[in-house]
């Protein structure tokens, strides 16, 4: 199944009902995504790009199969998971796996490292040996040590290494990673792209890197879908989309990026706005 | 930096250490800000930035303290060792500050307005609640924020919105200096460029200075003229915007520049800092394929140590590939007061 699709996403749509607030009116509705869809080829690297509020979280729950959508279908790697049942979806928990953003909140406090690592080899019922933890710390570049420690006696992109060694415990075909570098720095945030770039190679995995930030997700993805306000507004080969943005939300989008390359040239502040901005949705008027 | 002082400076410190017990945090930072200026101050977590732009304001934590020479334009008294009481009649008025989190600098039990307001009651700079409060309004206009939001309290707002709210704040009784800290890491692209835009407006029609901190070069250069960057508690270099961002002579800024650059490396504009001079320790025994070899980033070896590990001498030694036995020694400030660089093995010199 080599020319299978990893993942196809068709015509999702997402609708969070929230609390009424009067007994007249029906409740209101949060449509947090609005008929998406994507496809991502095998080995690709697919980047989704777009603010806060988007719905680029809310995507990414619907493929991990950790949210079911209002209507609209998901197939990964050939199989249907828009009702599967949990009991069904163990292929999906070993072969996909999920890198969050805060390293500090989705790594638990009270494990140590090498618990953290082995424990999906654990839940899946793998055994879940001392040598293949330490052969994934040693991927990750982290010294054999470091298994015996807890979460908070590292740094932030350490921590990040050890989410990457984790999602990679159960040898997963596709690997999504949720912002992996916006809360880290400069020089960490370099490591952290080389390291993940090196491993989707060397493992063959298919990538999914979801990023607020164009110029992160050109350097590291193929193919890119920007996303606004729960639809995806325009899809295409990353560097394309970033040397010429079609839709204008792209363009306010890409113009809005701050470049050490554009500000040596004499770009100033306004220039980041040449594109008007627009109130963000769901904030008051 | 031992240079002298211009008189006109509105910001001038001198030899500033911050120390909290026997750990030293910050050691020897000179800094001045002109009228009008906009200085940033670069570096990463830990770097020492956020706790120099704290000394400044006098809100450091009760067991660190600072001793040098921080001195404000029209102020009277040194800012170092100054009483609270002192303090808190300058901070608001003469010196302002934007803080990272907007979620927390605002008070949510006190509509907008009210906020905005008080510090100009505070600070007793309108004849009174009514003059306050127009123009609190004006204000709020200002940083493009709709005239209905004067009654809304703080969680109703989004991100953006709350930190143009502080900026209205700390510019209502147009400060001398203006101190940003971080003020867009927390929003999103569209949002950072209208706050930016807003924060260099603001302080341009007021004539005030502006000290921005980041750890974003591309943030930087775009908001100031003027950049220092720290390292380990200390500037390790300092100067003009487009001299330093394109002549780095730190091996330090190098490094910042050279993984903050997320273009190929065959890119023109990555080629001065594509030398090699920064192999990637960190990802290991993980070969890289030939696919990758475009994308690798240049990374600057190591971690940041934690604070008071810092090596002696260069604070940046260990994770330097020039370093040298003379690195034992505190490099001496070459150049002025506010162009210059400490270190040993500069780039650009015959033995880069």
């Amino acid at each position: 199944m080599p020319d299978q699709p990893a993942i196809v996403a068709t015509d999702l749509v997402r609708d969070f009902p929230r609390p009424r607030t009067s007994l007249l009116t029906p409740a209101p509705v949060v449509h947090a995504l609005r008929g998406v869809s994507l496809e991502v080829k095998q080995g690709e690297r697919f980047g989704i790009v777009g603010e806060s509020g988007c719905g680029k979280s809310t995507l990414l729950r619907l493929i991990a199969a950790l949210d079911r959508p209002t209507s609209g279908q998901i197939v990964v790697e050939g199989t249907d998971i828009t009702n599967l049942p949990e009991r069904r979806l163990r292929f999906l928990r070993e072969n996909l796996q999920l890198v969050f953003q805060d390293p500090m909140s989705s790594l638990d406090p009270r494990m140590r490292v090498r618990d953290i690592i082995a424990e999906p080899l654990v839940v899946q019922g793998h055994p879940a040996s001392g040598a293949r933890v330490r052969e994934l710390l040693d991927a990750v570049g982290l010294p054999a040590n470091a298994g015996e420690r807890y979460p908070h006696q590292f740094s932030g992109g350490q921590r990040q290494r050890i989410s990457i060694a984790r999602a990679l415990a159960p040898r997963p075909r596709i690997l999504i990673a949720d912002e992996p570098v916006s809360a880290l720095d400069v020089s960490v945030r370099a490591q952290v792209l080389n390291l993940i770039s090196d491993l989707v190679d060397e493992l063959d995995l298919t990538l999914v890197f979801v990023s607020h930030d164009l110029s992160v997700v050109k350097h590291v993805c193929d193919r890119v879908a920007v996303m606004n306000a729960g639809q995806i507004v325009e899809t295409g080969p990353t560097a394309d989309v970033y040397a010429a943005p079609q839709h204008a939300y792209t363009q306010r989008l890409v113009s809005a990026i701050p470049t050490l390359q554009r500000a040596l040239s004499g770009a100033t502040t306004a220039d980041l706005l040449s594109h008007p901005a627009a109130p963000s949705k769901g904030a008051p008027a | 930096m031992s240079a002298v002082a211009a008189p006109d400076d509105v910001l001038s410190v001198r030899g500033l250490n911050v120390t909290v017990r026997d750990t030293v945090l910050v050691a020897d930072v000179d800094l001045t800000v002109g009228p009008g200026e906009r200085v940033g101050l670069i570096g990463e977590s830990g770097s020492g930035k956020s706790l120099t732009a704290l000394s400044i304001l006098g809100l450091l934590p009760d067991d660190v303290v600072a001793d040098g020479s921080i001195r404000l334009a029209g102020v009277g008294p040194d800012l170092v060792g100054t009483d609270e009481k002192t303090l808190s009649r300058i901070r608001g008025r003469d010196l302002a500050m934007v803080f990272q989190e907007p979620m927390t600098a605002l008070n949510p039990t006190m509509r907008i307005g009210d906020q905005i307001a008080e510090v100009m009651l505070i600070h007793q700079t309108r004849s009174g609640r009514a003059a306050a409060r127009a123009a609190a309004a004006e204000l709020l206009e200002r940083v493009q924020l709709p005239p209905d939001l004067l009654r809304a309290y703080p969680h109703q707002l989004s991100g953006g919105q709350r930190q143009r709210v502080v900026l209205a704040i700390a510019l209502a009784n147009d400060p001398a200096l203006l101190i940003c800290d971080e003020p867009t890491t927390a929003l999103d692209v569209t949002v950072q460029a209208l706050v930016l835009d807003l924060i260099v407006s603001g302080v341009r029609e007021r004539s005030s200075a502006l000290l921005f901190i980041t750890h974003d070069l591309a943030v930087v250069a775009t908001v100031c003229d003027r950049v220092l960057v720290m390292y380990g508690g200390r500037v390790v270099e300092s100067g003009p915007i487009t001299t330093l961002f394109t002549t780095p002579r730190h091996r330090y800024t190098q490094g910042l520049l050279a993984a903050s650059n997320l273009e190929p490396h065959d890119a023109p504009t990555a080629s001065d800092f594509a030398d090699g001079a920064y192999p990637d320790s960190g990802s290991g025994d993980v070969a890289p394929s030939s696919r990758t070899r475009s994308r690798r980033l240049t990374t600057i070896p190591g971690t940041v140590p934690a604070a008071g590990h810092f090596p002696s001498g260069c604070v940046f030694r260990n994770r330097c590939a020039h370093a040298t036995d003379v690195c034992a020694t505190t490099p001496p400030w070459t150049g002025t007061a506010t162009h210059g660089y400490a270190c040993h093995h500069p780039a650009g010199a015959q033995d880069a």
